[in-house]
């Protein structure tokens, strides 16, 4: 096994040509634009094909060209991009098609800023375009794990036929960490029995998000709800640290997961009972990791996200159901939420009562 | 008895939803005699837009991806790329490629994809009920233009094909009506001659249809041909711009 010091957004296109990864379009956007400058070069190497393209619009169409082929593809952008491509994440989504798409997000809407965020969160787990589809989104929260989710990105993509989210963010993206990277996989599916590349030998095939047959139509319908059915009961993960004996319970994801646990380290130092739930598929949200607490010994869960208003935050009120109070600590604009911050938030919740 | 005319194998044997009188089952008939003609059915993949155009994805009688609203360029650059020995193209009406799509319909032209587009300029939205399109004529009434076009509002008719011919990179770029038998026989060589291109690996080529739309022009089929030759074709000349 190979191990490497890479920032993370080219570690993310190393595993996705490790993983079959042949096509990539994407559009310059910061904090991401490592991914495309990476690919450039790197997949011309092993006979793949790299597209800068006109537009993130532009982008993910050419990706849903690549994957009705046959061909794994992923695009990259951050999250502005991220809107302009939801009308084709809809697009992969409603015609069944595979891909991975990135998200390197940033902060804030409209142009924002170019620090990083967690304000993605609703657009990656709840609306990632239009239509009412879902897709499954995973957040890294160190580039060894963006690696590992990128790689496995593309087999829920192909095994679902449904696009897949990578949410990282800034400092995922641009971060240095010594990586272990996978071994190339040869073993993804070659000829798939519904890509489009000529009718020689069978009858036509037609890729399409829409659909004359309503009746048809609201079958996949279902078929979908119960694909994300499944999705709840198979394919949630998340990390549990220290959850075991804690009184007060962090939930995070990405980066500010990571801070938290730097946090929880201190105040476990200073004999403060506190854990972590750190959600690492977003979507599917792990519910079911908060039905774990004991909810006679857990006082409070704090969500810490940086983003104003917190987001993920109606997850874990969802997840809580009532059963104990649920409050958020954010940073937003940019700011990297810091672990002396996150110790000072929890001292505040168990000096009001939150917690012993 | 020698049999001299037939379906085209690349059409389905079913009957089409078109308007009565649309030309639009005319150019789905002359692109399938096309890719009969280079006996390249089982390699055809059309990438089909939203708009009328649409409907020909239960004609044709090969592999096709529906793209959404002006994204065919794009969708067909990523397919193109990945199989490059499959016969490409996109089927385009004049909202989808010189509105919604302009920016991806100028870049696949500029990039020199290896594909061809059929541009159908029928003037009008037709799927859905007669808007405006970027290439409705000046005064033409369109039911978001009840005193017909207005320059001082919305600009004038955009000719894609002579906008197309400013780049490099397009083989060949062609304008053909098809309101008379003999400009249909022109249309179709220009279609064979897009086709070829490919085929032999050449570049970009773009053939602008100059069609009709009697159902939200509100003019009968029959005038509806006297109107591409007296309204569409002076402003719209005729003729291959490029042939490479
Ligand atoms: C994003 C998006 N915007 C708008 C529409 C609605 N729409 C469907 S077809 C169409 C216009 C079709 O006109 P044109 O491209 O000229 O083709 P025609 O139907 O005349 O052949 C529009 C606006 C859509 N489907 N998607």
């Amino acid at each position: 096994m190979e191990k490497k010091f890479m920032k993370g957004n080219e570690a993310i296109a190393e595993a996705a040509v490790r993983a079959g990864c042949r096509f990539f379009a994407g559009y310059p956007i910061t904090p991401q634009s490592e991914i495309p400058e990476y690919l450039t070069k790197r997949l011309p190497e092993v006979g793949g094909v790299f597209i800068q393209g006109e537009s993130e619009i532009a982008s993910v169409n050419m990706v849903i060209g690549a994957a009705a082929a046959g061909v794994r593809a992923m695009t990259s952008s951050s999250s502005p991009g991220i809107s302009l491509k939801t009308e084709g994440i809809s697009t992969l989504a409603g015609a069944q098609l595979p891909a991975v798409i990135v998200d390197v997000a940033r902060t804030g809407a409209g142009t924002g800023q170019i620090y990083p965020g967690q304000n993605q969160y609703n657009v990656a787990t709840k609306a990632p375009g239009h239509g009412g589809f879902k897709v499954i989104a995973l957040a890294p929260a160190t580039v060894q794990e963006a690696v590992d989710l990128t790689y496995e990105a593309f087999d829920y993509a192909d095994r679902d036929r449904n696009p897949v989210i990578l949410l990282a963010d800034g400092v995922i993206g641009g971060m240095m960490e010594a990586v272990v990277l996978p071994e190339p996989k040869t073993a993804f599916p070659e000829k798939r029995d519904w890509q489009i590349d000529g009718c020689q030998g069978r009858e036509r095939r037609v890729n399409r998000s829409l659909d004359n047959d309503t009746v048809k139509l609201e079958q996949f319908q279902r078929d979908c709800a119960a694909m994300y059915e499944r999705w709840q009961q198979e394919d949630v993960r998340y990390e549990e640290y220290l959850t075991e004996d804690a009184d007060l319970v962090i939930a995070a994801y990405g980066t500010s997961a990571r801070v938290a646990k730097t946090a929880i380290r201190e105040l476990r130092k200073e004999g403060f009972r506190v854990g972590l739930i750190r959600p690492i598929t977003v979507s599917p949200f792990p519910y079911i990791a908060f039905d774990k607490l004991d909810y006679s010994q857990v006082k409070h869960i704090l969500a810490v996200e940086m983003c104003i208003p917190a987001l993920m935050v109606e997850d874990v009120k969802c997840a809580v159901a009532r059963r104990t109070p649920v409050s958020a600590y954010t940073r937003g604009a940019g700011f990297v939420v810091s672990p002396d911050e996150v110790v000072g938030a929890v001292k505040d919740l168990i000096s009001k009562g939150g917690a012993q | 008895m020698q049999k001299t005319y037939a379906r085209p194998v690349s059409l389905q044997p079913t009957v089409s939803g078109f308007c009565p009188g649309c030309l639009h089952g005319m150019v789905c008939k002359l692109v399938a005699e096309a890719i009969d003609k280079f006996d390249m059915r089982e390699k055809a993949v059309g990438i089909l837009p939203i708009g009328c155009a649409t409907l020909s994805m239960e004609y044709y009688n090969f592999d096709m991806v529906v793209s959404a609203h002006g994204r065919a360029p794009a969708v067909a650059t990523g397919y193109k790329r990945c199989r490059p020995d499959n016969l490409v193209f996109t089927y385009q009406g004049d909202g989808d490629l010189a509105a919604i799509g302009l920016a991806e319909i100028m870049h696949c032209a500029n990039r020199g994809e290896k594909l061809t587009t059929i541009f159908v300029n029928n003037g009008i939205y037709g799927m859905t009920g007669g808007q405006m399109a970027p290439t409705t004529l000046v005064g033409q009434k369109a039911t978001t233009c009840v005193n017909g076009r207005d320059p001082a509002q919305a600009g004038y008719p955009m000719r894609m094909a002579e906008i197309i011919n400013t780049l490099e990179a397009p083989v060949y770029v062609a304008r053909f009506a098809l309101n008379t038998p003999a400009n249909v026989l022109k249309a179709k060589a220009g279609i064979e001659k897009a086709f070829k291109n490919q085929l032999e690996g050449k570049g970009y080529s773009f053939v602008e249809l100059l069609s009709n739309c009697p159902t939200n022009w509100g003019v009968s089929p029959e005038d509806s041909l006297k109107w591409i030759q007296e309204k569409s074709i002076p402003y719209f000349p005729l003729g291959e711009l490029r042939n490479n």
